[in-house]
């Protein structure tokens, strides 16, 4: 797997600035300067060969639509100010077509679309190649947890939403969300992975639609009831990665999020052998 | 394009003949193209207040981290709630009314082709929409699954499952017959020598919209249709125990679905390039190319559907496939993009509202088609799918888009459907408010989602907070501006400077040949197209 970027990435400051100039109207007009987080502004780096690689051909195209939007705009705003009849423009009837200006721009366009054609599609098909992992996990989604199974392993565990969070988003709780720490994005069991080890996921629902998301991971795919779909990710980062299910899927859909604890492979052994355990020990009774 | 010889109204004496009926009844039995136009708009105009309500319910909720005002369940049927009036309830039946409006008068007919279904395709509407509105009161609540009825969820719809079912068919068959009469009206009553490639922009654009109607909600019909089978009578459609398939309703929602977009889009267009020549004081340029962009965007909105169900699992083929084919719409929308913008280069400016509507399409339209483009990219979209960003995207293309033709066009017209010209400076002040508290709420949706939250969720992870709340004071300045616009209309019917026939400068048309406000029947003669 070829890597665009192989260094750690690091998470602020990234290239939005063009989003930082237009979001600046509204930041001063909510009077809030002081607190925004400039480094919300952009989809994360994150952490997987493929999340890197779909964070560049976001960039790319951000800036390719960047470089489109000044020169389309620039000439919009050159017309308002230059064409302006206060200020004597007397408006040229005549100009009516010019099959020349259609052909320029019919071509340009499919040449830029042909270009990023060529830069999305290999990318494509990197992220839908599912072969040579080493570890497959199935994941399935309920109303409204995820259950994680090791398969070959006989480990599995279901993940919920956290307590702390869980009883911070009754209405009307009284608890400061604020209060609570990674509130609606902890779970009582996160999935636990080994680092550096390409792990293939197979995903499906139990009742209804759910998906399962971490945008460190730049992976998104639908749990489906009675289909099976599948994926990959690897992490060469130990750390705890988050998302949420990003399908709605009824009232606490809001409320299932996905947390990966990434851990060296040792530790990971370490781990499935200490859940296989009681396992074990409860067949053998 | 079309120049009328001047006529005359020397007909104008059976309008005392012909005038509308007195009271209650004139609305409800009318077959006349301007009295349904004034209905459609009137309705429409209601419920984007109604529509708008329920999106302010769920801004209010989002305005703050944890939950204050409403429970989940009832956040998920306004969100749901939201989309369907607004597409079906609102901007639809907005477009069908200028359609009626300005379609006759601008093809020199003296009425739509079939006044009777006209008036039928009205009257349903109200009817549906009141049974729609009318779910949310009922056992187990409104729907909640997503204006998208996205099965297996769909399904757990409480009592007002079969009854949202029904008002989606009603509704669908209102759009049918609205485009059954409007292509049936453009075919075979246009004034003699109004041949199809001299037609307003407006009217190619309703045409093309109208066959794309006619394609898509049958599609719709069939697909809800198949949902309540499987509710009700045992059928398997989309229930994998049964040997069906979910996804199997996500192809045949989105084959509606993506020409749906279009059909809500196409007809904004049409409205900005009827604006922007005659504030630019110049025929509208590259019209033929305008003609066949549009019928292309047509064609393709056929091709993509699956672009909005890339993370469904689909085969490697078929998502090149359906990334490449939406990747081609940015070729035509391009060149309409291109021809407005050189529509008003060296013309003679002038900046009345409608012109004002018209240019805030243009850069917010395409900033929407920028993001559109964003998301046909599919290793980018796994990141952008069902994120903040894809919210942002189609509230770009729908609100500064859709939104902002419909109020151009009705600033554009309404002198000549009332005789009276509106308070210039009122309609200055919405457009600001407008434009500016559009961007407000929507921009930060972008960023919100690039960063990582998901659609259609009552309460977020604390580090949204922020951009929550600035998108939450948009949209509550949004909809406070829109009572602006009430006020103006109001007081544009009531009274305000007499409008001349032509209200504005030398425009191109046969609607401003006849006189401001228009007579009850207009061309009852046919005019002659020079
Ligand atoms: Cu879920």
């Amino acid at each position: 797997m070829p890597h665009p970027n192989p260094t750690t990435p690091s998470p602020a400051p990234r290239r939005a600035t063009l989003a930082s100039a237009l979001a600046l109207p509204a930041l001063l007009l909510a009077g809030l300067p002081a607190r925004a987080d400039w480094s919300l502004l952009n989809m994360p780096v994150g952490v997987t060969p493929v999340s890197r690689e779909v964070y560049d051909l976001h960039m790319l195209i951000l800036w390719i639509c960047t470089i489109i939007a000044v020169a389309t705009f620039g000439a919009m705003a050159y017309a308002l100010v230059a064409f302006r009849k206060s200020k004597g423009a007397v408006a040229d009837t005549n100009m009516t077509h010019s099959t020349a200006a259609e052909i320029i721009w019919t071509v340009i366009p499919v040449v830029i679309l042909v270009f990023m054609a060529f830069q999305a599609a290999p990318a494509l098909i990197r992220i839908e190649d599912t072969r040579n992992s080493e570890m497959t996990i199935k994941i399935t989604g309920y109303q409204w947890k995820w259950e994680y199974e090791y398969l070959n392993e006989g480990v599995s565990l279901f993940s919920s939403l956290a307590a702390d969070s869980n009883a911070a988003r009754r209405k009307n709780a009284g608890i400061d969300p604020r209060s609570v720490e990674n509130y609606l994005l902890e779970v009582d069991e996160p999935l636990v992975v080994p680092a550096g080890v390409k792990i293939r996921y197979l995903i499906t629902a139990n009742d209804v639609l759910h998906a399962w998301w971490v945008p460190d991971f730049a992976v998104k795919r639908d749990a489906i009831p009675g289909y099976v779909n599948e994926g990959w990710f690897q992490v060469d980062e130990p750390g705890i990665y988050r998302g949420q299910c990003a399908e709605l899927c009824g009232k606490d859909h809001g409320f299932m999020p996905v947390v990966v604890k990434v851990v060296p492979k040792a530790e990971f052994d370490a781990w499935l052998a200490a859940r296989k355990a009681p396992a074990a020990v409860a067949a053998a009774n | 394009m079309s120049t009328a010889t001047t006529h005359g109204h020397a007909h104008d004496h059976h309008d005392d003949h012909h005038g509308p009926a007195k009271g209650l009844m004139r609305w409800v039995t009318t077959t006349n193209h301007k009295d349904i136009g004034t209905l459609y708009l009137v309705f429409a105009l209601v419920m984007l207040f109604v529509g708008g309500a329920m999106a302010l319910i769920i801004r209010l909720e989002l305005f703050q981290p944890g939950l204050q005002f409403v429970n989940p369940d009832f956040f998920n049927q306004m969100t749901t709630m939201h989309a369907l009036i607004m597409v079906f309830g609102m901007i639809m039946p907005a477009f069908v009314g200028f359609a009626n409006w300005m379609i006759p008068m601008m093809i020199g007919a003296p009425d739509m082709a079939l006044p009777r279904l006209n008036n039928w395709s009205f009257w349903i509407l109200p009817f549906a929409s009141g049974i729609l509105v009318s779910t949310l009161f009922m056992d187990g609540g409104g729907p909640a699954g997503g204006w998208t009825l996205y099965p297996p969820l769909v399904l757990q719809t409480g009592n007002a499952f079969p009854f949202a079912i029904f008002a989606v068919h009603l509704l669908g068959m209102s759009s049918i017959m609205g485009a059954i009469n409007i292509i049936v009206t453009i075919m075979n009553m246009r004034a003699p020598g109004m041949t199809l490639l001299k037609m307003p922009l407006f009217v190619w654009t309703w045409l093309i919209t109208a066959y794309l109607l006619i394609g898509a909600m049958p599609v719709l019909a069939g697909g809800v249709t198949m949902l309540l089978t499987d509710q009700f009578f045992g059928t398997s459609f989309f229930s994998a125990a049964g040997g069906g398939d979910p996804v199997l309703f996500q192809h045949i929602f989105w084959f509606f679905g993506h020409p749906e977009v279009y059909i809500i889009i196409l007809p904004a267009f049409g409205i900005v390039s009827q604006i922007i020549p005659t504030f630019s004081r110049k025929p509208l340029f590259g019209y033929d190319s305008m003609v066949y962009a549009t019928a292309s965007i047509g064609f393709l909105s056929y091709i993509v559907w699956a672009h909005h169900m890339f993370t469904v699992g689909m085969p490697l083929a078929g998502m090149m496939f359906f990334m490449l084919s939406t990747m081609l719409i940015a070729i035509p929308t391009g060149v309409k993009v291109f021809n407005w913008l050189s529509t008003m280069w060296r013309g003679s400016l002038t900046f009345e509202t409608p012109m004002l509507f018209a240019i805030g399409f243009l850069f917010l339209f395409t900033i929407g088609g920028f993001s559109g483009l964003m998301l046909a990219i599919t290793p980018a979209d796994f990141q952008y799918h069902d994120t903040y960003f894809v919210v942002a995207h189609f509230h770009y293309v729908l609100v500064p888009g859709a939104l902002f033709g419909a109020l151009g066009g009705a600033y554009y017209w309404l002198p000549k459907w009332t005789g009276h010209m509106y308070d210039e400076t009122l309609g200055k002040v919405h457009f600001w408010m407008s434009a500016i508290f559009v961007n407000v709420t929507f921009f930060p949706q972008h960023f919100l989602g690039l960063a990582g939250m998901p659609r259609r969720i009552p309460d977020y992870a604390t580090q949204f907070a922020d951009w929550n709340m600035v998108s939450s004071i948009g949209a509550f300045g949004f909809g406070f501006a829109q009572l602006l616009f009430v006020y103006v209309v109001i007081k544009c019917v009531r009274g305000g400077k007499p409008a001349t026939a032509e209200v504005w400068d030398n425009p191109e048309g046969l609607e401003w040949t006849v006189p401001s406000p228009a007579p009850y029947h207009t061309f009852d003669e046919a005019p002659v197209i020079k």
